[in-house]
């Protein structure tokens, strides 16, 4: 498996326009340690592209920079054309940013606290009061909105993040670990909420969590060390990640034992290896050599030999192994 | 502007939203009512139709009440992470910090304004020099636009409330007492730096009804000194190290 892993190449940048981010070889450093290193990468407009990594791997870093909370050791990062360094202020206004653990003022009611942001990401007056009512609408905090921030259930608060994210319309969205410390029940809404969004905004959120950025996002950027291992949609990641096909089977030899079955298998023109499962019998993994498949094969040779073919299951390379494996 | 006015807003809602607001105004009427009616050295006691007393029992209350208002501002934000929220939108440290400054000196500003029945009530009972009383309402303003610049700053430098207090209040007794003590003891040049540095000093000169550039001068450095050196400490996430 590792080695087809060595395929996955970050195509060089060279079309900037058009795209909504463009991050160009940002490195920052904290004193001699390297948070982020070197990392390039591009998100088209409309695209939900999730950030992947093991805790402390940069995402949060590279989210920051983005966001112009903080500034790059080197490199830069274009949004629409305008870079951080140059126009931090055009830039927060089109961007909304959810920080990582979605720090709120607790003591503020939710209207209340949406109307500020509002106010301060220069909505206009005129629309001030619409946007409110939109967010509260899309956001389902109809009930709760004359509640104060800290009464509100852990989910609701998120909402509340996400909808002061979102307040001033903006074209791109950075979500930093959206779903963390939610109950399953607010995670799946949450992420509904995320792709009923998805739709007209380009968005980037980070997560730990694998099947989240795989239920949400069209593309995954996995990042380990501060560098970006991997770049694609989940079904590409998986693919290239896949080895060569790997069968469990269980057989019954039912009065028929003939020739060894697993001898009988290994003789089959598509079958690499056979091995043994400890603990039960006749039951073997099957590694089919690259590029095959042997499931037809192994059924033929069961009805051939009038054995029972009792579980026959194909084993798919989970992108937890890819993640795994990359970040290790 | 509109930006610092947000800002202002939102953080005198919170100031009268909570107690807050209330128990300082309560306290400082407290002390310098007591102080300037009630006490041993009273006015019916000193008999003439002057507010020194009050002056300078609020020169002393304000230097304790501006810390208490002013620790929160910014410690706060630093110890939720709210204050990512806020740099990230659009908005400049700077009017992050004035818009600060400008709701914890609003408050110390209604609480001066709850006094002026003081100043009516003397001006009922004898001869008032009323550019004194204006004078010294000026320096009280003043004196406390520089604190409150100073607790900004303390506040902007820690995530803890206390530190912010506790720093504000020894950054702010040299200003409002040491700086005087010591240029006693020095003569010459150093002698006067200190003493130019000392509020009091500028503080009694307005409160005597004489607007000297030299005082607008001083109190304004300290503001400003203060505002810059706050959002200098905000900004510091951006710092390389």
């Amino acid at each position: 498996m590792t080695s087809s892993l060595s395929h996955f190449k970050i195509a060089p940048q060279k079309h900037f326009i058009n795209m909504a981010i463009s991050v160009r070889n940002l490195t920052k450093n904290y004193g001699t340690q390297k948070a982020i290193d070197d990392i390039s990468f591009e998100v088209k407009t409309g695209e939900v592209v999730g950030f992947l990594g093991p805790n402390g791997a940069g995402k949060s870093t590279t989210m920051r920079i983005i966001t112009c909370y903080q500034a790059a050791t080197q490199g830069d990062v274009i949004l629409d054309g305008v870079s951080v360094r140059e126009d931090p202020d055009n830039i927060k206004k089109k961007i909304g940013y959810l920080p990582e653990n979605n720090p709120l003022y607790y003591e503020m009611a939710v209207i209340d606290y949406l109307k500020f942001c509002a106010e301060i990401q220069g909505v206009s007056k005129s629309n001030l009061e619409e946007r409110i009512k939109e967010m509260v609408r899309k956001c389902g905090l109809e009930d709760e909105k004359h509640k104060k921030i800290q009464e509100l259930s852990k989910g609701y608060k998120q909402r509340v993040g996400l909808a002061q994210a979102m307040i001033h319309n903006p074209e791109i969205l950075i979500l930093d670990e959206p779903t963390s410390g939610l109950d399953p029940n607010q995670i799946v809404e949450i992420r509904n909420l995320i792709k009923e969004l998805g739709k007209e905004k380009t968005v980037i959120l980070s997560s730990h969590i694998l099947s989240e950025v795989e239920a949400t996002c069209d593309r995954i950027l996995i990042i380990s060390k501060g560098r970006i291992v991997a770049d694609g949609s989940s079904v590409d990641l998986r693919k290239q990640a896949q080895g060569n096909e790997l069968l469990t089977i269980q057989l019954d030899v039912n009065g028929n034992p003939g020739q060894a079955p697993k001898e009988t298998l290994e003789s089959l023109p598509t079958v690499l290896s056979v091995t043994p499962i400890a603990g039960r019998e006749h039951y073997y993994e099957v590694q089919s050599k690259p590029e095959l498949s042997s499931k037809k094969e192994v059924f033929d040779l069961c009805v051939e030999n009038s054995w029972y073919l009792l579980e026959l299951n194909a084993i798919e390379t989970k992108l937890e192994d890819v993640f795994r494996e990359l970040t290790n | 502007m509109d930006k610092i006015w947000i800002i202002t807003k939102r953080e005198l809602a919170t100031f009268f939203d909570s107690l807050t607001a209330y128990v300082m105004i309560v306290i400082f009427l407290g002390l310098s009512g007591f102080f300037t009616w009630l006490s041993v050295n009273n006015i019916f006691v000193i008999g003439q139709a002057r507010l020194d007393v009050f002056f300078g029992i609020s020169f002393w209350t304000l230097f304790f009440f501006i810390p208490a208002i002013t620790m929160r501002s910014i410690a706060e934000e630093n110890k939720t992470g709210t204050i990512e929220l806020l740099s990230t939108k659009a908005i400049s440290d700077w009017d992050i910090v004035v818009g600060k400054f400008m709701a914890c000196l609003l408050l110390v500003l209604v609480a001066l304004l709850c006094t002026v029945p003081y100043y009516i009530t003397i001006s009922r009972l004898g001869q008032v020099d009323h550019g004194g009383i204006i004078g010294g309402y000026f320096g009280l303003l003043l004196v406390s636009a520089a604190y409150v610049s100073i607790g900004i700053f303390a506040s902007s430098i820690t995530n803890n409330q206390i530190v912010a207090f506790l720093l504000a209040l020894f950054i702010g007794i040299f200003f409002h007492l040491l700086f005087d003590l010591i240029s006693s003891t020095f003569k010459g040049p150093v002698g006067a730096v200190l003493e130019f540095l000392s509020a009091r000093v500028h503080f009694d000169s307005l409160s005597r009804g004489v607007i000297d550039s030299r005082d607008l001068i001083y109190f304004f450095s300290l503001i400003l000194g203060g505002l810059v050196l706050s959002t200098t400490m905000i900004s510091r996430r951006n710092w390389q190290n």
